[in-house]
């Protein structure tokens, strides 16, 4: 499902990537793990294509991302879904809108959002927040909510970049929950953290990442550094 | 873009608006103080153009004829210089005509009067006082007047004399002077007005930059560019028929408070008349300023932001 072929990223003269090969199958659950600065995010931004390979190519199913002009990236974009660390809601929508803009975004009609977005805001435990800003809620509800507005199109593949950083252990607990739930109803997931209790209650594939390169990939869930 | 979406961009910018609290209200203020800037503008350049005009209609040149020239052949040159395109207006006063206006105005000047009796008869000529469209033009005037002469029947002009002569040092500074003032007032004009956009921009702008990590966050969850710009520039407008409505209500106690004040000084040119009697043209300039102003400045401004 995704591919990186001898991926190499630099910055300048700094490499931040060096010749990653990595692939992942459909509805795998891959954690990718390595220190601050290994180069996980930027793993995670060329699949996004928010940054574009120095050398190498990164597939997505059959498409070359490198090969997307940028007229095109919104509808790649509309496979993914995405969660942050810092959650990045729309500040002036509503926890309802937030989800709804992923909608509206990829052209559902106003009944298939009607219908859809109180369903997942049940399913992410928030019906009764819908009407809540991003600052009237709690950090582990802001991420509930972009994990709603990550799933609401039903995409191929979730990325979740450190989406429990900024959450003490019980919204951890909660939001790897609902991941591993995503992930049972076959949506690929991967998500980059160097929490080991987060790793550990995943169990799935762990991709450790050092200074750049693929240093270790372990089928057995086991977080080593 | 079909309905479905226009709506939904509508929607979504009016929302940012209300929204946007103390962004929006700074926003308006900043747009309010820089149309208020392009109104003063306009009423300046009405001032200019009526201040200008006044000092061009009190320019004007006169045809004295000789005591034997017969009406008609006045009336004959009068309508010769009407149908000069550079003439604006030509009036004939006849040498009794004249006359009774010289004893008006000297009604009271008992010496004068008793002198014009002494003289016998009416020393005073028939005259056209001819005012041109533009000071600059009466020397062409004048040089219609010198070589297409009007005989008399005895064989010698009819034209005694035309004061251009005496007058032409005044007229040509006050035509450098109108032309001057029209420049710098354009410049001037030009220069707040360019100002003016350049403050607008710069707020537009900075309300986006704000903006900037949620712009990124609708490109990264799908949202075409189109579907990311089209509610920033709604607001964008919005702000702007806001802030110029603002401005449109403010005009009203403003030029009267002010015109009432300054008409004296001003030589009859009232503020308050002038907004009246000139609504449609200050609201058109004013409102389509502030739609582009908010629609462009907030397409500029939102274009660097669009690249994630």
């Amino acid at each position: 499902m995704i591919y990186f072929d001898k991926v190499t990223k630099q910055y300048g003269d700094t490499s931040v990537l060096e010749d990653i090969t990595l692939s992942v199958a459909p509805k795998e659950f891959v954690s990718i793990v390595g220190h601050s600065g290994a180069g996980k995010t930027t793993l995670l931004k060329l699949l996004l294509a928010e940054e574009r390979p120095t050398e190498g190519s990164v597939f997505f199913e059959s498409i070359d991302v490198n090969d997307l002009p940028n007229s095109a990236l919104h509808h790649y974009r509309r496979k993914i879904g995405m969660v942050f660390q810092d959650f990045r809601l729309i500040p002036n929508k509503t926890a309802y809108e937030n989800i709804a803009f992923a909608m509206e975004a990829a052209g559902r009609t106003d009944d298939e959002i009607a219908s859809d977005v109180p369903y997942i805001l049940e399913l992410v435990n928030l019906a009764d927040k819908a009407r809540h800003f991003p600052t009237q809620l709690s950090g582990g509800e802001q991420q509930r909510i972009a994990i709603g507005r990550a799933i609401v199109n039903q995409p191929d593949l979730i990325v979740a970049d450190e989406p429990t950083g900024n959450l003490d252990p019980i919204n951890t607990y909660e939001i790897v929950e609902i991941l591993k739930k995503i992930n049972e109803l076959g949506t690929t997931i991967i998500i980059t953290t160097h929490n080991k209790g987060v790793v550990d209650a995943v169990g799935g594939r762990v991709v450790t990442i050092d200074r750049g390169r693929v240093v270790r990939d372990d089928t057995s869930g086991k977080y080593i550094l | 873009m079909n309905w479905m979406i226009i709506k939904r961009v509508l929607m979504s910018g009016s929302k940012n608006f209300v929204r946007g609290g103390a962004v929006s209200a700074a926003t308006v203020i900043i747009m309010t103080v820089t149309l208020s800037i392009i109104g003063s503008l306009i009423f300046l350049s009405a001032l200019l153009t009526f201040t200008l005009t006044t000092i061009k209609n009190k320019v004007d040149v006169s045809a004295y004829f000789v005591t034997s020239a017969a009406e008609s052949d006045i009336l004959a040159v009068k309508s010769q210089l009407e149908k000069l395109p550079q003439v604006e207006q030509v009036v004939y006063t006849s040498a009794e005509a004249a006359l009774a206006a010289f004893r008006d105005r000297h009604a009271s000047d008992q010496l004068t009067l008793q002198a014009l009796q002494a003289l016998g008869g009416n020393p005073l000529d028939a005259s056209l006082e001819i005012r041109a469209k533009d000071p600059s033009e009466y020397a062409s005037v004048v040089s219609f007047l010198e070589s297409s002469p009007t005989l008399s029947s005895g064989g010698v002009s009819i034209i005694d004399r035309v004061n251009y002569a005496q007058n032409k040092e005044v007229i040509d500074r006050l035509s450098l002077a109108i032309q001057a003032t029209r420049e710098i007032g354009f410049a001037v004009v030009l220069i707040f007005a360019i100002a003016s956009i350049l403050i607008a921009f710069a707020t537009i702008r900075l309300a986006i930059y704000i903006a900037k990590d949620e712009i990124a966050v609708m490109r990264l969850v799908g949202a075409s560019n189109a579907y990311v710009q089209g509610p920033f520039i709604v607001t964008g407008v919005i702000t702007g028929v806001v802030a110029a409505t603002l401005v449109l209500l403010i005009l009203w106690p403003v030029t009267w408070y002010v015109g009432a004040k300054t008409t004296a000084w001003f030589g009859g040119f009232s503020l308050a008349a002038y907004y009246g009697g000139h609504f449609p043209l200050v609201f058109s300039i004013i409102m389509l300023s502030s739609i582009v102003l908010g629609g462009v400045a907030s397409v500029l401004a939102i274009r660097k932001y669009l690249n994630v």
